[in-house]
């Protein structure tokens, strides 16, 4: 099964470098310790935004931080972010999603009015009002990204659930006397999932964006903690004499974000039901 | 001989969404069916798509409920039965169904699909689960080599045992098999149809087989019942239904069926001719005898009063000809 998707994901290229990518990136971070060159937050005054050189491949910023090595250590701000937020979304989604399709009728109605209700608040603006009542800081922007995100998740595990509950492989298991529990999460989740890597993939891309974006407005990583948001708000206040500081963390997050959408887009062309049957 | 189960009078209706002009209508997929399933005995249900025979066949499993009537399970109302005593149930009554791909878990090895009714119904230890997996398979033609593989990785002959299977895992009092070879090869057919018969001589299970296979039904079963739009128009022994057909639908449907050795009433080619009516939507049921539009002995009465099963000469029609 795994190998028929990977075959089918393979023949696509761009997705395939975006996967590289990725990968290259979550071992970065994962690593960052020992790759990075210099300590994140170490300061240095006599080298205050240094143009890149050799010592300083990225240069430095205003207070003399390798802005390198800061950069390796917000990849994990980023990795992070991405995979929780949208791990919270993916859980919340499938469940709400799950109850309504399978149960249908008021808790249905209910749950999809509740689901309107939250897209039609503009989320960006919730989680900036959230931000602002709350302590910002990278775990409370984690779980306002995931309970603003799992609208989408819902509406598509509903779907599956709504086509789902009629084939016959639910009625065999119902006929054998599987109780919902069972029939919920054992026969009809696992058939309902594909979409939601899909999903998934692309909510990472978009919980980044929207992590760098809270960072760099400043309701998000609180400095000195690097993350490639926070890194953006010190090149703008020094745009006109350091160029470095807005590029290398601009290009980081455009890269990734493009990363996950090619992902995203070649495992929604692999995962299509329509080119399953054998 | 005990009655295993008894249907009176069921009925099924399934609402249809207007699209806004009509308001909603009702489609009478099954409307007044009765009979009665005897121990140890196979019952047909036979007719043509779309006649309600399916939706049948997921009532008496308790999957869809009644609009109305009652169904019994060795003299107890299915409707009425919950808990352990729809788990007991469960056990009892179990389905196969006509496309063997789409009733098995894409996502579930053979092995799972196959421990699943122990697990759900803890009547074997765990450590013996595997053993009767390897059991099931055995009774159904396969080998244990089977346990590992995914539903795709096999043919549609081979799904079909693995079907079977499982319904035979608990052990079941009734099998409903609901068309269970029309998704498969003709060489196939032969084979399911003997494992069904083999399964039948050693367990004694009562059958209840739906299908439109006339050539099947006639060796399998013990008695039928023809329906049309939703209701039965005749039911009888199935030799004696084979040999005279009385029901003007029952000699249609007899006579279309290729290679079979009854003798095809000159009437009933004549009308063959004539006749190019499809069956009319259960949506507008004709009013009188459904069957009417299509029938070649109508006469004055056939599209204003519902004709009534009744019995005459130990088989039950509803035709105003008897």
């Amino acid at each position: 099964m795994i190998r028929i998707i990977w075959n089918r994901f393979r023949k696509n290229p761009l997705s395939v470098a975006g996967l590289v990518i990725i990968l290259t990136l979550a071992s970065l971070a994962l690593l960052a310790p020992f790759i990075a060159p210099y300590e994140p937050t170490r300061i240095d005054v006599y080298r205050v935004l240094s143009s890149p050189t050799s010592a300083h491949p990225f240069g430095t910023d205003e207070l003399g931080r390798d802005v390198l090595s800061r950069m390796i250590w917000g990849s994990r701000v980023s990795l992070k972010v991405g995979f929780i937020a949208v791990g919270i979304a993916i859980t919340i989604g499938t469940v709400l999603g799950a109850f309504a399709g399978y149960y249908g009728g008021k808790t249905d109605a209910v749950l999809m009015r509740f689901v309107d209700i939250m897209l039609a608040f503009p989320t960006f603006f919730l989680i900036l009002a959230v931000i602002a009542i709350v302590e910002p800081s990278i775990s409370t922007i984690m779980i306002v990204i995931g309970i603003t995100g799992w609208m989408d998740v819902a509406r598509l595990v509903r779907a599956e659930f709504l086509t789902l509950k009629e084939r016959d492989f639910i009625a065999a298991a119902r006929a054998i006397g599987a109780g919902d529990f069972r029939l919920i999460f054992r026969h009809i989740i696992p058939n309902a999932l594909s979409p939601v890597f899909v999903a998934a993939t692309f909510g990472i891309a978009g919980a980044i964006l929207t992590e760098s974006g809270l960072s760099f407005l400043g309701l998000g990583v609180q400095p000195p903690e690097p993350s490639w948001g926070n890194i953006l708000t010190s090149g703008k206040d020094n745009i006109t004499v350091a160029w470095w500081l807005s590029l290398f963390p601009g290009i980081a997050i455009l890269i990734t974000v493009l990363s996950y959408n090619l992902v995203g887009e070649g495992l929604r062309d692999a995962l299509d039901p329509r080119l399953w049957r054998d | 001989m005990e009655e295993i189960l008894r249907a009176e009078a069921i009925r099924k209706y399934f609402p249809v969404k207007g699209g806004g002009r009509t308001p909603g209508a009702w489609l009478k997929a099954v409307d007044g069916v009765s009979f009665g399933v005897k121990q140890d005995t196979v019952f047909a249900l036979v007719g043509e798509s779309g006649c309600g025979k399916s939706t049948v066949a997921r009532m008496i499993l308790k999957l869809l409920p009644l609009t109305g009537g009652k169904i019994f399970f060795r003299g107890k109302d299915i409707s009425t039965i919950h808990g352990e005593e729809l788990k007991r149930f469960r056990r009892s009554v179990q389905i196969i169904f006509q496309d063997p791909f789409a009733s098995l878990n894409p996502r579930m090895r053979i092995v799972d699909t196959l421990s699943e009714p122990f697990l759900i119904h803890k009547i074997v230890p765990s450590r013996e689960i595997r053993d009767r997996v390897v059991q099931l398979l055995g009774k159904v033609g396969l080998t244990a080599d089977a346990m590992g593989g995914y539903p795709h990785e096999f043919s549609g002959g081979q799904r079909q045992r693995i079907c079977i299977a499982r319904a035979l895992a608990l052990s079941p009092e009734l099998i409903v098999a609901d068309e269970p070879l029309s998704a498969l090869d003709v060489s196939i057919q032969a084979q399911i149809v003997n494992l069904l018969q083999d399964i039948r001589r050693e367990t004694g299970i009562s059958l209840v087989f739906i299908s439109h296979d006339l050539k099947v039904v006639h060796y399998l079963s013990d008695e039928v019942a023809v329906m049309y739009l939703g209701r039965i128009v005749e039911r009888a022994k199935t030799e004696e239904l084979f040999r005279e057909p009385k029901h003007p639908y029952t000699e249609l449907l007899l006579s279309s069926a290729p290679k079979l050795r009854y003798r095809i009433p000159e009437q009933v080619v004549q009308a063959r001719m004539i006749e190019t009516g499809d069956v009319p939507s259960p949506l507008s049921v004709p009013p009188g005898c459904p069957f009417h539009p299509r029938c070649p002995k109508r006469f004055g009465i056939c599209d204003k009063q519902v004709p009534e099963l009744k019995e005459s000469g130990g088989r039950h029609i509803s035709c105003h000809l008897y």
